[in-house]
């Protein structure tokens, strides 16, 4: 069975509300895929159909080339976290594996075995009560671990951990995709998964915006611009407009250059004696990219806020 | 991505089955962590305990003539006991002649009158208004010996019932309709073969239909075989709003044989009162005979005591008389039943547990079951405590304790924590329906525990009865320890522990509603989203 998970045309609809609107994509092996997408893309309604908690209106969800309700002991195929807080709160950490794990036939051994992974043993036997959010993010994905699957998916996984917790997050993640798992991550914030994900699917209004690898994704938003540091703004933005370039002013000694590659912007200000200290490639943030993605599909936007986000994209894109 | 066409999967069908076991084992681990069920479960059954003992520990005191007071124990008052094990009336006049070996009596009941108080108030000098209880009766009698609570076969006429075969006290069988008169008297007739008793009946003295044969075993070699009258008192039950209440006062019957025969017997007639007083019977004069013509008055009855007022004002328990208290258990078991999983809806929990077994209806099934075994084994031990350390206090204080067969008695207590059970299937049902505590415990309370106690304490017999047969509360019909008797008039209300409906009818009313939401809770859990 190959380990994807598969999601094919979901249309699912919540009264007037629209969730999902043909969402495509595959979750590949070997590597920890960023779901992202603002609040309400239907990130989370994708995961529930994936798990036959919600029945799609149209469109498929196969996991392992089969629907999820046709696996026996189906942690051991997918592993989920949906839902931190979804927890008995007078039921110990133990207690609440143990159900979990004696619902797929697992023994016992293996709650101890997951609670280690997580870091949870010292709380085990604590009431899931006094969790902090943090911890109750490392139950869920103990839980998940359980039936040691080759799929795993992980809703907002990063929400309510301290930097301690996103780095131990960051690198657990990545360890799960390197033993050739596939990982499905979700998230709002397209910062915690920079440095986590391989490859990403950008969501907005119940649909993919975006389906792509990271580097590719870093590259189309970064364009071919070149970013050049200088005190001699005036005379740099004469020498280079008459080369053809378009240029941006971004800071009192900072310029913007598209239309010219790096090494040609080095030759031109040479030849014309113009002093700069820097010249690099420009980068984009991959939340500079994300925004640019979703700007168009931002369902919940605060009037004035928004208008701002929208008018710094632009500013940023030029 | 391909463009495979697949058919849309619905939530929580077709899923793959895991086992069982696996899914048992994990709903008992979900209920036993959570230290608040397991804690009001015991309070629960604690509940039970408590209602139980505290309901049956009645004081008892009695006077004596020699003016001292006696409570408990000593107050008990003796109790004549039948062939078969029951407490029994045995409160008649008889004339009669011994008869040995095999033989016969005949005689003709030409006429069946009665007398009963015209008040409320007992006493020697009441008025008497002239008129018959429904369950008057005259007639001829084969009994073993004068001993009051000895087996017997009689052919009688009543007040309102026709003619009957009865025998042994609780053995009753129906012969030919009306009331005795001269113009349409009633031929009754009695065989005795060996242990065997055979009646006839007959309106004209040659046409014979035989009513019924019993077996009365221990039969001796001589019976005294002769004619008979008694009757109950008269029965005014008020079943109002807030429980019914009883009055009565003794009456006396009269019946009038000609045509008599017997064979086998010798030609003196005695007369006699059997007396056990427990029939609150009055004194009546001596039968006699002039000529062909037999007089006989009497007063009392010849029948099983029922437990609850009207059994001859014993006070009394059955074996069921301590689980008064189940309703209270129910209470507790139901809202423990709905949030087993009305907690896993407010919380979230509900997706895991179905992402982790998409087969909806198994979790359900495994839930139910988890919910039943653990409330039918806390239920049948506190049964089982509560009506062993009743009962003792009961008959320690002087109450009456009816005998009970181990049949009943198993029946009662295992019926009253299968009854809990149910009851929390039902909650859980419920509750996965509505996916809320409050209104699933309000419901199952409406639907269960109400109708139960509205028939207990507060509503007419009518209006009881029919709650107890429509609603699921009928199942506490298998509580119902002392039998009813057709053949005693008296106040067979729920509140004196006798239900509308028979005891595996009404748990089986109960098992429907139970099985009839479970199904809808069912088909709601596979198509409604997670």
């Amino acid at each position: 069975m190959q380990a994807t998970i598969e999601v094919t045309g979901l249309r699912k609809r919540f009264g007037p509300t629209l969730a999902l609107d043909g969402m495509s994509f595959t979750v590949q092996p070997g590597q920890v895929t960023g779901f992202v997408g603002p609040n309400g893309a239907g990130k989370s309604t994708t995961m529930r159909v994936v798990l036959g908690l919600d029945a799609p209106d149209e469109g498929t969800a196969l996991v392992g080339g089969t629907p999820y309700q046709s696996l026996r002991r189906p942690f051991t195929h997918l592993g989920a976290l949906l839902d931190a807080g979804a927890l008995q709160p007078g039921r110990s950490a133990r207690n609440h594996l143990l159900w979990l794990a004696q619902s797929q036939g697992l023994p016992a051994r293996r709650v101890d075995e997951v609670l280690g992974q997580v870091g949870l043993t010292s709380v085990a036997r604590r009431r899931a009560a006094g969790f902090s959010l943090g911890m109750r993010q490392r139950l869920g994905i103990a839980g998940a671990l359980l039936g040691q699957p080759r799929m795993l998916m992980f809703d907002e996984p990063f929400n309510g951990m301290d930097p301690e917790g996103i780095v131990w997050m960051r690198g657990f993640l990545r360890s799960l995709a390197s033993e050739g798992r596939a990982v499905l991550v979700s998230s709002h914030l397209m910062s915690e998964l920079q440095d986590t994900a391989d490859h990403l699917v950008v969501v907005g209004r119940g649909k993919v915006v975006a389906d792509t690898s990271m580097a590719e994704l870093l590259a189309a938003a970064s364009g071919d611009r070149v970013v050049l540091r200088t005190t001699a703004r005036p005379a740099a933005m004469t020498v280079l407009a008459q080369a053809g370039a378009a240029v941006t002013v971004t800071d009192d000694d900072a310029l913007m250059i598209s239309g010219l590659a790096a090494e040609r912007v080095v030759g031109l200000l040479s030849a014309a004696a113009v002093p700069f200290s820097e010249v690099s490639a420009h980068r984009a943030s991959l939340e500079q990219a994300y925004l640019e993605l979703t700007s168009e599909s931002v369902e919940f936007r605060g009037e004035r806020a928004g208008a701002g986000q929208a008018a710094a994209t632009k500013e940023a894109a030029r | 991505m391909s463009a495979r066409t697949i058919a849309r999967p619905e939530p929580g069908q077709r899923a793959a089955a895991d086992r069982f076991g696996d899914l048992l084992r994990a709903e008992w681990t979900k209920f036993r962590t959570v230290r608040g069920w397991l804690i009001a479960m015991v309070i629960g059954m604690l509940l039970m305990v408590a209602f139980g003992l505290l309901g049956g520990s009645a004081n008892i005191a009695c006077g004596t003539p020699g003016g001292k007071t006696l409570t408990g124990k000593a107050c008990e008052p003796p109790v004549t006991l039948g062939p078969g094990g029951e407490p029994v009336t045995d409160d008649f006049s008889v004339i009669y002649q011994p008869l040995t070996g095999n033989g016969s009596i005949t005689a003709r009941l030409i006429s069946l009158t009665g007398k009963y108080p015209s008040t409320s108030q007992a006493g020697p000098n009441v008025p008497m208004t002239s008129g018959l209880q429904p369950w008057s009766k005259a007639g001829i009698i084969i009994k073993n010996g004068l001993k009051p609570g000895s087996a017997y076969a009689a052919m009688l006429a009543t007040g309102a019932h026709g003619v009957r075969m009865q025998y042994n006290f609780t053995g009753d069988l129906a012969g030919l309709p009306g009331r005795p008169t001269a113009a349409a008297p009633r031929w009754l007739r009695l065989t005795r073969h060996g242990d065997t008793v055979t009646g006839y009946d007959s309106a004209d003295g040659r046409h014979w239909v035989q009513v019924g044969s019993v077996v009365l075993a221990g039969l001796h070699g001589t019976v005294q075989a002769g004619m008979f009258a008694t009757t109950p008192g008269h029965d005014v039950i008020n079943t109002g709003f807030g429980g019914g209440s009883f009055q009565g006062g003794p009456a006396e019957a009269t019946g009038v044989f000609d045509k008599v025969s017997l064979t086998g017997a010798g030609p003196t007639w005695s007369t006699a009162t059997v007396a056990n007083r427990m029939g609150g019977g009055m004194p009546t004069p001596q039968p006699t005979k002039a000529g062909g013509t037999f007089t006989v008055t009497g007063s009392g009855d010849i029948a099983p005591v029922i437990a609850g007022p009207g059994g001859g004002g014993l006070p009394s328990a059955t074996v069921s008389t301590h689980l008064i208290g189940a309703f209270a258990a129910l209470l507790v078991v139901v809202v423990v039943a709905a949030m087993f999983i009305t907690t896993e809806y407010r919380r979230g929990l509900i997706r895991l547990t179905f992402a982790a077994s998409p087969d909806r209806g198994r979790v359900l099934a495994a839930k139910a079951v988890v919910i039943a075994a653990v409330t039918f084994v806390a239920g049948l031990i506190a049964g089982t405590v509560t009506v062993i350390i009743g009962l003792r206090a009961s008959a320690a204080s002087g109450v009456y304790v009816f005998p009970y067969t181990w049949p009943t008695a198993v029946r009662v207590v295992a019926g009253t924590a299968a009854l809990l059970a149910v009851g929390a299937v039902l909650a859980l049902a419920i509750a996965t329906m509505v996916r809320r505590s409050a209104a699933a415990i309000a419901t199952v309370i409406v639907a269960v525990v109400l109708p139960y106690f509205l028939a207990v304490a507060i509503l007419p017999l009518g209006a009881a009865n029919w709650l107890l047969r429509l609603t699921p509360a009928a199942g506490f019909a298998i509580q119902q320890a002392a039998p009813q008797y057709y053949q005693v008039s008296g106040q067979y209300a729920p509140a004196s522990g006798y239900y509308p409906l028979a005891p595996w009818a009404g748990f089986a009313v109960l098992c429907l509603y139970a099985a009839v939401a479970c199904f809808f809770a069912v088909r709601l859990l596979r198509r409604r989203d997670a």
